[in-house]
């Protein structure tokens, strides 16, 4: 609690700053970096993410889940688009974009009837064995240049691959394990350690 | 904060735009003593808690893809951008001509576009002003060099731009602070560069790198982008506006769309009129002189808008070139895959937001394919992690699972991005007016656009392009980009309006039947009417526009406050 009071504070001081005076105040470095430190705490503390989908329905969820940690699962090192929030970034952005709409949505009901002609069941009561086998035709162009009936399953996977990709890469499990460096306010940059040669 | 005017009210000077031109204006003629009022088309901004600075991806929930994924295709759609700069405005179109492809961005903000550019800041060389002379197109300059010389000095001065002393006779020298010391992604550039005999130099920007009038130096979190609540990058928002507040001098009227120019019965400038877009209600401001810096677009509509019985034409358009000799810089991008920078070890390349070094035009003594010149602005690297950055990586590897995991993470900070910015030789094809059957939101007729590049653009996009795979190559990289001579986009060219550099359309000269304004931004037919924006340029040099105009506004403005002293306006 007391980082809350501490944040409204700052907040309430800027905003003193900023109506006090005709010209525009500015803040340090520090001051802005504080703050969006106790913002991300403060998010944390809440615990969770306590998000409901808005426009995959429950089945439709589970299938989404499944296929985002199948796209980027966890591994020894880190974990997967799961922890990462990636079903839920797709969620978000889906339930805006009519487009999205048809590509992701459709594209998992034509997974599970895909999965229901060749194995007589969902995609998600399939064997590992055959889950593998239907997404390595469809994670392909190649197949689908070959036999065009799998043409809705790639540019559905597609799709899904790069929002996973974004969901794990944006998440701060994935900008950890990327191992990138930076974000903050420094005094003075200190350029490139020896770069190798080409 | 809507400012209450008091009926009858007469300031001296009214200025139109608060961006890079206003901001200036406003600088020089409050402090000069004027009392000034400044219509700005959008809200006050806040950088407390309107800039996004330091804020996380994941502390989005959009993750700065922005709603529905639409910054995927249209880059002001993320959060994460400095607010209100627009590829489209709802209840604001411009239209385009049956052929033209044009893009026109558009801010809506106290500061306007000074919030959102790349602080890329180039003084025009002394051949950038007499281009006809050259090589017999266009037209020269009423001015030289050595005229806006001593305004470049004021606003770099003033401003801050960092950059080095190289004598190099097509990138003049200006009044520079410390570069900043090269990220992986540059040294990359200068290796390629030394092998090709290709100059590379640190680059021109105006972001500080030492305190100057109580602005701290940039503290290199690489997101000027976002705006800066350090000030430590130039906005006229931030910059230039403060000043002229603190005379006590400045009456700043936001969400102010101005309408029309007034004149009085002797045909001088009287006021504006303008709409309040918070009331709908119509409004004025008497006043002695008017500044138009609305953006050269807004600027050229405004005038073309603003008909009258002596000025059935538009204001300050008897030559009738108002609309007319409209330019982008030429562009063309590139992108290539550097091996060496995956051996790199994680490191902190944030940096100033883009290129520490830059490739000024190299080729300026000897005969090329085309006329004129461009320079190429670059970047690349471990760039702080981003929603669409690993499309390209997902495209090219396919698949999933573990191995495409480790496959983006090797790939990460592995490419470097090319960015072609030359001259545009003016044609007839392109310009714009008044589009006589479409009114906007507030019921002003709206510009209707016509592009055209021609040989001359295409041969330069093409050199770039052989440039960039040349550079890539170089290094030992792959080059990626793949363009066609054919098509709507030979070589890569860039639609009109994309690079955001659009000037000319009220161009300064000294013949009055050819041009619109004097040397001075000064209309040949109106006295007490200036145009210090981009509308006033005669050429569109390589260079990136904005320190041009503030050297221009800022000369413009003394010019008027000398004027205005001896009573002559």
């Amino acid at each position: 609690m007391s980082i809350r009071v501490s944040r409204r504070d700052l907040l309430k001081n800027l905003a003193i700053g900023m109506t006090a005076g005709p010209a525009l105040s500015t803040i340090s470095a520090q001051a802005a970096e504080h703050v969006h430190h106790l913002v991300e705490q403060e998010r944390t503390d809440a615990g969770g993410t306590g998000y409901t989908p808005k426009f995959f329905p429950p089945h439709q969820d589970q299938l989404l889940r499944t296929l985002c940690e199948m796209i980027i699962p966890a591994d020894g090192e880190t974990g997967g688009a799961v922890e990462a929030g990636a079903p839920e970034f797709i969620d978000l952005l889906t339930s805006e974009n009519s487009e999205y709409q048809m590509t992701l949505g459709g594209g998992l009901a034509w997974l599970d009837s895909s999965c229901v002609d060749r194995y007589s069941k969902p995609f998600l009561d399939c064997s590992a064995s055959q889950q593998k086998q239907i997404l390595d035709l469809i994670a392909y162009r190649e197949n689908a240049a070959k036999n065009p009936e799998l043409g809705p399953g790639v540019a559905f996977f597609s799709l899904l691959r790069d929002l996973t990709s974004d969901g794990f890469f944006t998440s701060k499990i994935g900008i950890k394990y990327l191992e990138y460096i930076g974000n903050t306010a420094l005094a003075e940059f200190p350029g490139c350690p020896p770069l190798p040669e080409s | 904060m809507p400012e209450i005017i008091r009926p009858g009210k007469v300031f001296d000077v009214c200025i139109i735009g608060s961006g890079a031109a206003g901001g200036a204006a406003a600088k020089v003629l409050t402090e000069g003593g004027l009392n000034v009022a400044m219509l700005e088309a959008g809200p006050m901004v806040h950088p407390e808690t309107d800039y996004k600075e330091h804020v996380w991806p994941y502390e989005l929930d959009h993750r700065g893809a922005g709603i529905g994924g639409g910054a995927f295709t249209d880059y002001t759609k993320t959060q994460f951008m400095a607010p209100n700069g627009y590829w489209s405005i709802e209840g604001e179109p411009y239209t385009k001509a049956p052929g033209t492809d044009f893009q026109w961005f558009r801010s809506r903000i106290v500061g306007g576009r000074t919030n959102h550019w790349g602080r890329i800041a180039l003084r025009n060389s002394d051949a950038d002003f007499r281009a006809r002379s050259t090589d017999g197109c266009g037209d020269d300059w009423p001015i030289s060099y050595q005229d806006i010389a001593p305004y470049y000095d004021k606003v770099e001065s003033y401003v801050g731009v960092f950059g080095t002393k190289e004598n190099i006779p097509s990138a003049p020298d200006g009044i520079f602070m410390p570069p900043p010391t090269p990220r992986c992604s540059d040294l990359v550039f200068k290796r390629a560069c030394d092998k090709l005999g290709i100059l590379c130099v640190p680059s021109r920007r105006a972001i500080l790198t030492k305190p100057l009038n109580g602005r701290p130096p940039c503290h290199y979190c690489a997101q000027c982008f976002r705006g800066c609540k350090t000030a430590s990058n130039f906005s006229s928002s931030q910059v230039l506006i403060p000043p002229a507040m603190a005379t006590g001098r400045l009456t700043l009227i936001t969400n102010a769309m101005a309408r029309e120019i007034l004149v009085n019965d002797e045909g001088m400038a009287r006021g504006v009129s303008y709409i309040d877009r918070t009331t709908r209600l119509d409004q004025e401001v008497r006043a002695r002189a008017v500044v138009v810096a609305g953006s050269t677009c807004e600027s050229t509509r405004l005038l073309l808008n603003s008909r009258s019985r002596q000025f059935p034409n538009g204001l300050a358009n008897s030559s009738g070139v108002v609309g007319r000799y409209l330019m982008d810089s030429v562009g063309s991008n590139g992108m290539g895959y550097i091996p060496a920078l995956e051996k790199m070890p994680p490191h902190n390349h944030d940096g100033v937001e883009g290129m520490h070094l830059y490739i000024p035009w190299w080729k300026f003594d000897r005969k090329n394919d085309f006329l004129r010149g461009y320079h190429i602005e670059f970047g690349g690297g471990r760039n702080m992690p981003s929603a669409g950055m690993f499309h390209g990586v997902c495209e090219q590897h396919e698949g999933y699972g573990l191995d495409l995991k480790r496959h983006c993470k090797q790939k990460y900070g592995a490419f470097i991005y090319m960015s072609g910015r030359g001259e545009m030789i003016p044609n007839d094809d392109t310009y714009c007016e008044i589009d006589p059957n479409v009114v906007d939101e507030w019921g002003i007729p709206v510009l209707r656009f016509h592009f055209k590049s021609g040989p001359n653009e295409i041969k330069m996009a093409k050199d770039m392009q052989e440039t960039f795979r040349s550079i890539v190559e170089a290094v030992g990289g792959t080059y990626l980009t793949h363009t066609s001579p054919e098509g709507d986009s030979p070589y890569g060219l860039e639609k009109g309006g994309a690079i955001i550099h659009e000037v000319g359309t009220a161009r300064m000269g000294k013949n009055r039947r050819t041009s619109a304004l004097n040397e001075f931004c000064q209309a040949h037919d109106v006295k007490n009417l200036f145009v210090t924006d981009g509308a006033c340029f005669v050429s569109n040099a390589e260079k990136n526009p904005t320190l041009t105009i503030l050297a221009l506004s800022w000369r413009a403005s003394e010019y008027l406050l000398d004027q205005a002293k001896k009573g002559n306006v």
